[in-house]
C-alpha cells in the first residue's frame, strides 16, 4: 500500500481523468512534478470545484487535453500565464463548470447515480456551453425548471493529506471534499506528511476523518509535498517561489527554465 | 488619501453593510470583502459567523467545500459577494474573459460559484475596485451569473448593491437598474458619469461616502490586521504599515 512517489505516479496512464483539489485544500504538488517527470500526457483534468498551480505546471507542460473545472486561479498570483496562453491558442479543451455543479457530479458518483438535480445555472451563459448539462422540469412542482449535472466518475483522485497508517487508511479531517474525491473515482493515489504505525480506525476521535483504504489505490511519504503551495496541516506558502513562478512563466521559455530549475532540478 | 487609506475606507463601508448579518461567507481571493466580515465580528459580533474560502482558522466548516453551497441553498448564508472582470447595468457578471468562448483572450479564472451563489444569497455585494467603462459595461460579453431572472425561476438571492473605488450603487431589482447611493470623497458625479458605461439612476445631490469611523479603523490595524495576514499575505502586506 506505501509506495515510492516514482511508483505511485507509475500507476497513473495516459488519458486518465484525475480529480485534484483546490489549492487550498491540500494539492500533490510533489506528485504533480513526477507526473511531469514521466511525461503521462492526454490527461483530463478535473478540479474540485477549482484548481490552480497544479493544473497550471500540467498545462505548461503540455500534458494536458481537457480541463473541467469552475476556475484556474492562482489567487494573490494570478493570471496563470501558460492557461491563458493555452485557452488563447485552443490547445486545450474546456469543460467550465460552477464549484457546486463540480460538488454535485461527484456525489451523484458517490451515490451510483446518473444525475443530481441542481439550482442556480439558468440564465447563465455556462449552461449553454456545458456539453452534458440539461434542463429538466421538477417531476413534483408545476413550472419549476431545474439543471440536471450529469455524474463525473474519475479514474483517479490524486491529491496530498496529513497522515496514513500502514494499512493505506488515510486522514482526511474535515477536508471533505477530499472523501467526495475519493469515493466518486475509481481509486486514489495520495501523498501524505506522515505515516504512522498506529492503525487510524482504532482511534475513534480520529475515525470520522479517515477514508478506508478500500478506496485507496496507494499512498506515498512525502513530507512538504503541497510545496510550494501552503497546506492546511502543515507550512505556509512559499512566497518567493510563486513570485519567481509568476514571472518566469510569462514565456514559454521562462517556464520551461522553471521546470527544469523545480521540477527535473537541472536533470533532463 | 493614500491608496491604503482607500482600501481601508472600503473595508470600513463594507463592514457597515453587514450590520444586519449573522453569516457571512467570502470566496476566493476577496481581501477587502474578507477584511470587512472580520472587521464586523471583532466590532460588533455582527456578522456573528464568517467563513473565509481557503482559510483554516476563520473557517468553520466541517463537511468541506461543499457546505458552502448546501447552506446557500437552504437559506443560511446572508451575505456574499461577487466581483466580475465586467459588470453590466442589468447586474450581470462576467468572470469568464473577454472575445468569443472557448478562447477568451484575455481569459479570467472562471465562473467559481457565482452561477449558484448568486441566486440563492439575499445580499450579494458585487465588488470591484476598478470604476472604469472598461468593467462598468451596458453588457457583459460573458454571462458568468445573470443580475435578474424570470419569474418561474427559483431565485431566492441576488444583488443587493455594487462597490467601487467611486462610489456605492444600490441595485433595485424591480426596477433591473442600478441607483447612486452615494460618492467617494476622491470621485464626483462627473468623474463618475465619465466612468461608468451603463446607464443608472442618480439624483443631482448624491452625498459623499461618510469617511470611516475612527474607532473602527483602529479596531481594523490594531485586532484584524493579524487575522487578515493569515488568509491574505500579499494583501496584509501591501496596506498594513509593518509592525515594529
Amino acid at each position: 500500500m506505501i509506495y515510492s512517489i516514482e511508483d505511485l505516479i507509475k500507476k497513473i496512464p495516459n488519458g486518465a481523468k484525475i480529480a485534484v483539489p483546490s489549492d487550498y485544500a491540500g494539492v500533490a504538488m510533489e506528485a504533480t512534478r513526477e507526473i511531469i517527470r514521466q511525461g503521462i500526457s492526454d490527461l483530463h483534468l478535473v478540479g474540485i470545484p477549482t484548481s490552480g498551480l497544479q493544473s497550471e505546471l500540467l498545462i505548461g507542460a503540455g500534458l494536458v487535453k481537457t480541463f473541467e473545472s469552475s476556475a484556474l486561479t492562482l489567487g494573490e498570483y494570478n493570471p496563470p500565464p501558460r492557461f491563458n496562453q493555452a485557452v488563447k491558442d485552443g490547445t486545450i479543451k474546456l469543460v467550465d463548470a460552477t464549484c457546486p455543479a463540480i460538488h454535485a457530479a461527484l456525489q451523484a458518483s458517490q451515490k451510483g447515480l446518473p444525475f443530481m438535480p441542481l439550482r442556480g445555472i439558468i440564465g447563465s451563459d455556462i449552461l449553454t456551453h456545458h456539453p452534458d448539462w440539461k434542463v429538466i422540469d421538477n417531476p413534483f412542482a408545476d413550472n419549476d425548471p431545474i439543471v440536471a449535472i450529469p455524474a463525473i466518475r474519475p479514474d483517479v483522485a490524486l491529491f496530498h493529506a496529513p497522515l496514513a497508517d500502514r494499512n493505506g487508511n488515510v486522514w482526511a479531517g474535515r477536508r471533505r471534499e477530499l472523501v467526495n474525491m475519493t469515493q466518486a473515482s475509481k481509486t486514489a493515489l495520495i501523498t501524505v506528511e506522515k505515516i504512522t504505525d498506529t492503525p487510524l480506525l482504532e482511534d475513534e476521535t480520529m475515525a470520522a476523518g479517515v477514508i478506508p483504504d478500500l478506496y485507496v489505490g496507494g499512498v506515498a511519504h512525502c513530507p512538504k509535498g503541497t510545496w510550494p503551495l501552503a497546506f492546511w496541516q502543515g507550512d505556509g506558502e512559499d512566497s518567493e517561489n510563486l513570485s519567481q513562478y509568476r514571472s518566469m512563466a510569462r514565456s514559454q521559455e521562462g517556464f520551461d527554465q522553471y521546470l527544469n530549475e523545480f521540477v527535473f532540478k537541472g536533470g533532463k | 488619501m493614500t491608496i491604503a487609506d482607500e482600501k481601508k475606507a472600503l473595508i470600513c463601508f463594507i463592514a457597515n453593510l453587514l450590520k444586519d448579518c449573522r453569516h457571512v461567507a467570502v470566496g476566493a481571493s476577496s481581501p477587502i470583502p474578507g477584511a470587512a466580515a472580520l472587521l464586523g465580528k471583532a466590532a460588533w459580533n455582527a456578522p456573528s459567523h464568517v467563513n473565509i474560502l481557503g482559510s483554516t482558522q476563520h473557517n468553520f466548516f466541517t463537511n468541506g467545500s461543499v457546505e458552502l453551497f448546501d447552506c446557500a441553498a437552504q437559506g443560511r448564508i446572508d451575505a456574499f459577494f461577487l466581483g466580475g472582470g465586467e459588470i453590466d447595468g442589468q447586474a450581470n457578471i462576467n468572470l469568464m474573459g473577454m472575445g468569443d468562448y472557448p478562447n477568451n483572450a484575455p481569459r479570467w479564472p472562471g465562473t467559481f460559484g457565482s452561477a449558484y451563489l448568486y441566486y440563492l444569497v439575499p445580499k450579494v455585494i458585487l465588488f470591484r475596485e476598478e470604476h472604469t467603462r472598461r468593467v462598468l459595461v451596458d453588457k457583459v460579453n460573458f454571462i458568468s451569473s445573470p443580475g435578474t431572472s424570470e419569474d418561474n425561476i427559483y431565485r431566492t438571492g441576488g444583488p443587493y448593491g455594487l462597490l467601487t473605488n467611486k462610489a456605492f450603487f444600490r441595485f433595485d431589482r424591480e426596477a433591473r437598474k442600478f441607483r447612486l447611493q452615494s460618492i467617494h470623497p476622491s470621485s464626483s458625479l462627473e468623474d463618475i458619469l465619465d466612468n461608468t458605461g451603463f446607464e443608472f439612476d442618480y439624483s443631482k445631490d448624491t452625498p459623499i461616502t461618510p469617511a470611516p469611523d475612527a474607532g473602527l479603523l483602529n479596531i481594523l490595524e490594531t485586532e484584524v490586521r493579524e487575522k487578515v495576514r493569515e488568509v491574505y499575505p500579499q494583501f496584509a502586506e501591501s496596506v498594513f504599515a509593518p509592525t515594529a
